[in-house]
């Protein structure tokens, strides 16, 4: 079997080099094709008509006067008479026209009929869930009771809570889709983080075989887990493109159903308790949580509490899941661990200033009930060092005046292990080298890293490589979730170039004289080990295999990543506020970010991961809430001007730190997306409490929950 | 339609001369989609006054980096979805739709704009600088190179709109301090968590700027 491990640190050429973002001028200079850009010849467009009821049933949908409408192409109900409908937003129908604006006009033709039924779309107040809720079974380990009841021990028991947020991607769900009937052919340009599965989702919801469809994506507009599935929208525009004959059919959310329908990320509130012997030793925790998904959306893994401090030997576990009449929601980067963070760290930074400790010192007194105590060691000690805690921090509530500051920090974990990916990679006669991945870059720097392992194997110059991705005729590979692709595809792509490789060296060998497996691959050039001058060019080389390419296959197996990829990091991240107690407005004025990191392969799109990481956080530790309103049981704020994120004023400075050692590297590479948004939330609230001397419980940390806090009128939840 | 002149210069020409009852049936229409029909409810029962525009589709000029682009579009239709939809040019974005995220910026008589709450009617004769125009000559302003070189983008759908930000925020303020950067960005919102490239890159464009500047006036500093 070929050796597959990666030259040494101090030999690499590329891998390990910040390299520039292989599309980032074509994305800066506007060039970059998203699907929501491409226009294929004849699209018409299409719109939703959707619920404005948060329960109701259809009682009969008219689309007579639509279908007379100018322009008008074709109609598709979703809904039919009968049918319940379970949140605001939920589809009705689908119109196309020949442009939008006559598709929208159309689309108020509809009428629709309901009857309108009760609805529950808030779950702050567990008490109102009523039967809505369903509680999972308690979960005990050792004796909390006991251990609250010690003595010697001092206890602080408290509500948190984080509302529902979206994902509020900026390139809507959505796709243009041609079904040709006659051949029974999709053509399908969704925006999707998975283009190798999201063909067979759509065929599965059309009775079509996956082979019928063809999928192809160059750039996607953010997905950060919403964007898997083929959705309701992709197979009703499917149906409208057949029934107009084939034409392609355009159908893109608009802002508010995006941030209605298109995905949320759980909430979280809860009661917690926790305690620890006099010396800050966590003894007990005992938490009853609950949580929204929507309708019926995922929900949120509380065994997960506490968070990071897992070996706390006494511990009582209750969870309901509540069932709300609102969108449903989706996997958010980090599926449960912002969550569940904020929790286990804003109890444990206000157990300690009970206990009159430095939270600092509380934290390293836990660091061994954690998985890595030695990781979070350094990491704490590294991020007080570059924060400046020791002469920063001051007690909870004693910095003075009307504007005051204060320091909070947190601690996260991620696996971020490679998931399971499939490269072809091709050599030509000619010389050049083709990789094809059905991957794609979410922003991430996907591109770029695959070739940099394909340059990196071959000794080529990143230029030498033709890489083609965003297409289900390529090899599959998995989906781009949980921090999974770079494991993946840089595992597959090296497989996949060292396979070719030695093809490559056996057909060069005979010239050279040697035996192929003394050969080597260093500025493209095939040459014996460590003697250039006996060498031969890379064309050359090729020039030998005749007529035939070379082409040769790598794949990832999860199960068996051969040292490629591995998962599981720590990370801490401290924050620096300032709170004018006045008006409540929270400003961050930093953020340091310790992270616990693999092999790199492009440092400079790893900072983009953790800095996007930190600031999608800041994002949701100040700023974003969904609102439903009780009465309407819609989403107010489904824009972006009342669902507010953070600015390029709003984020502070943001320093980051992570160790590319020889040490890490070892542990062949692990993703980023997602442990780097982990703690942020944490650490700004933990920062705000210090800061003003009392715990606003419910994020975000916006002036009004601030001010309640402040004030004392946080309203309870039950 | 009864005019023989084309729509947009008619409108254009009610305007330049002050206010007209012609003048104001072309705004007027223009907004209908917006505001409703009630401006309209009187005029529209006598015999259509020459110089209203639609509601159907109509033939406008747009100068869009330089070029006279005639283009259709109903009176409602934004300058954004004319450009997208109807043009394909497709640099800028449709994001928020209600003018608060900025993915759509472009530069009208060298002023920022929210492509998606300017109505394509209203911009006939107007300079429109969309991000296209950034690399249309042999080499891109130096804005585009300094979003790459500093990872100002992760999915790139709010950089067209952040560099055109970036570009209304230099041509008048060539030398911004970081505060300035911030604050002349504050328009523009992006998903990813991209603005400490973005920030970096926009100071980088301002030197490369003024160097370049410098460079064509004989000076050593700029």
């Amino acid at each position: 079997m070929p050796d597959y491990s990666y030259p040494p640190m101090e030999n690499r050429r590329v891998i390990g080099k910040r390299i520039t973002r292989l599309d980032g001028v074509e994305k800066a200079a506007g060039k970059a094709k998203y699907n929501s850009d491409v226009r294929p010849k004849g699209t018409i467009h299409a719109v939703g008509v959707f619920s404005p009821h948060a329960h109701a049933r259809v009682k009969s949908v008219d689309t007579s006067a639509a279908e007379k409408a100018p322009g008008f192409a074709a109609v598709s109900v979703v809904a039919k008479p009968g049918a319940e409908v379970n949140w605001a937003g939920q589809e009705i129908a689908f119109i196309a026209a020949d442009t939008e604006e006559r598709a929208r006009d159309a689309a108020s033709l509809v009428k629709v009929e309901y009857e309108v039924l009760p609805h529950l779309v808030r779950e702050e107040n567990l008490a109102k869930a009523g039967v809505r809720g369903k509680p999972a079974g308690e979960q005990v380990t050792g004796d909390p009771d006991a251990a609250f009841s010690a003595s010697g021990t001092v206890s602080h028991e408290a509500e948190y809570g984080i509302p529902v947020i979206t994902h509020c991607c900026l390139e809507p769900h959505g796709q243009i889709v041609a079904w040709d009937g006659a051949a029974n052919q999709i053509k399908y340009w969704p925006s999707t983080q998975t283009v190798s599965a999201v063909g067979g989702d759509l065929a599965k919801q059309l009775e079509l075989p996956a082979t019928n469809i063809h999928v192809h994506q160059d750039h996607i507009g953010g997905g950060f887990g919403s964007k898997f599935q083929s959705d309701v929208w992709g197979a009703e525009a499917a149906r409208l493109s057949k029934k107009a004959g084939g034409k392609p059919v355009k159908l893109y959310l608009d802002r508010r159903e995006e941030l209605t329908i298109a995905g949320v990320r759980p909430s979280v509130f809860g009661k917690v308790k926790l305690a620890a012997n006099a010396s800050g030793e966590l003894t007990a925790w005992d938490s009853t949580t609950w949580m929204t998904g929507g309708f019926a959306g995922g929900g949120l893994n509380a065994d997960l509490l506490p968070y990071v401090f897992r070996n706390v030997a006494n511990r009582r576990i209750n969870h309901t899941a509540v069932s709300t009449n609102c969108g449903t929601s989706r996997a958010w980067r980090a599926p449960n661990h912002p969550q569940v963070c904020y929790i286990t760290c804003a109890a444990m930074e206000d157990l300690a200033a009970k206990m009159k400790m430095d939270p600092v010192e509380f934290f390293l007194k836990n660091v061994d009930k954690t998985a890595r105590a030695d990781t979070y060691r350094g990491q704490i000690l590294k991020a007080s060092e570059m924060i400046g805690w020791k002469k920063n921090w001051k007690p909870r509530g004693s910095s003075p005046g009307t504007v005051k500051r204060g320091l909070g920090l947190a601690v996260g974990t991620w696996g971020g292990a490679g998931h399971a990916s499939q490269c072809r990679a091709t050599i030509n006669p000619d010389g050049s080298a083709v990789v094809e991945i059905g991957s794609q870059d979410l922003g991430t720097g996907t591109r770029t890293i695959i070739v940099q392992v394909a340059a990196e194997t071959y000794g080529l110059p990143m230029n030498a490589i033709t890489l083609k991705l965003g297409d289900n005729m390529y090899p599959a590979s998995g989906a781009s979730g949980g921090s999974t692709t770079v494991g993946g595809v840089s595992a597959s792509t090296r497989k996949a170039t060292v396979n070719a490789l030695d093809k490559l060296f056996a057909a060069a060998a005979p010239s050279l004289g040697v035996p192929a497996d003394q050969l080597e691959a260093v500025d493209s050039k095939i040459q014996v080990k460590g003697n250039p001058a006996k060498s031969m060019t890379w064309k050359a080389a090729c020039g030998k295999l005749g007529v035939s390419a070379i082409v040769e296959t790598g794949a990832n197996d999860p199960r068996n990543p051969m040292g490629l990829t591995t998962g599981g990091v720590g990370g801490c991240q401290m924050a620096d506020v300032s709170v004018d107690i006045e008006t409540g407005v929270v400003k961050l004025n930093k953020i340091v970010a310790v992270q616990d990191i693999g092999l790199v392969i492009n440092p400079k799109t790893a900072d983009s991961q953790v800095y996007g990481g930190i600031i999608m956080g800041i994002c949701a530790a100040l700023y974003e809430e969904r609102v439903m309103d009780e009465m309407t049981g819609r989403f107010v704020n489904a824009d972006m001007e009342f669902y507010k994120l953070a600015g390029a004023g709003d984020i502070g400075e943001i320093e980051v730190q992570f160790e590319i050692t020889p040490d890490n590297d070892k542990r062949g590479v692990i993703g980023l997306g997602e442990p780097a948004t982990v703690p942020t939330i944490a650490a700004i609230a933990n920062a705000v409490a210090n800061a003003i001397g009392v715990r606003p419980p419910v994020l975000p940390l916006s002036a009004k929950n601030v001010l309640n806090a402040l004030h004392n009128t946080t309203r309870r939840f039950a | 339609m009864s005019s023989k002149k084309k729509p947009d210069q008619e409108l254009q020409a009610a305007r330049t001369s002050g206010f007209s009852r012609r003048g104001f049936l072309g705004t007027a229409s223009a907004t209908a989609g917006a505001v409703g029909g009630g401006l309209l409810e009187r005029p529209a029962q006598a015999a259509p006054p020459a110089g209203i525009m639609g509601p159907g589709e109509i033939e406008i000029t747009l100068t869009i980096n330089g070029k006279a682009t005639p283009v259709k579009v109903e009176p409602r239709t934004t300058l954004l979805d004319a450009l997208r939809e109807r043009l394909e040019i497709t640099g800028a974005k449709r994001v928020c739709d209600r003018g608060t995220c900025g993915a759509c910026t472009m530069l009208v008589n060298g002023k920022t704009v929210y492509a998606c709450t300017a109505l394509a009617v209203d911009m006939a004769g107007k300079k429109i600088e969309t991000i296209e125009s950034l690399s249309a000559g042999a080499r891109p302003h130096p804005i585009v190179p300094a979003f790459a070189n500093h990872d100002a983008q992760q999915c790139g759908y709010c950089t067209p709109g952040m560099v055109m930000a970036s570009k209304g925020l230099l041509d008048q303020t060539p030398n911004p301090t970081y505060d300035q950067v911030k604050a002349g960005l504050g328009g523009n919102l992006c998903r990813c968590g991209t603005y400490v490239g973005i920030r970096k890159a926009v100071l980088d464009a301002a030197k490369e700027l003024r160097a370049t500047g410098a460079r064509k006036n004989g000076g050593s500093n700029a």
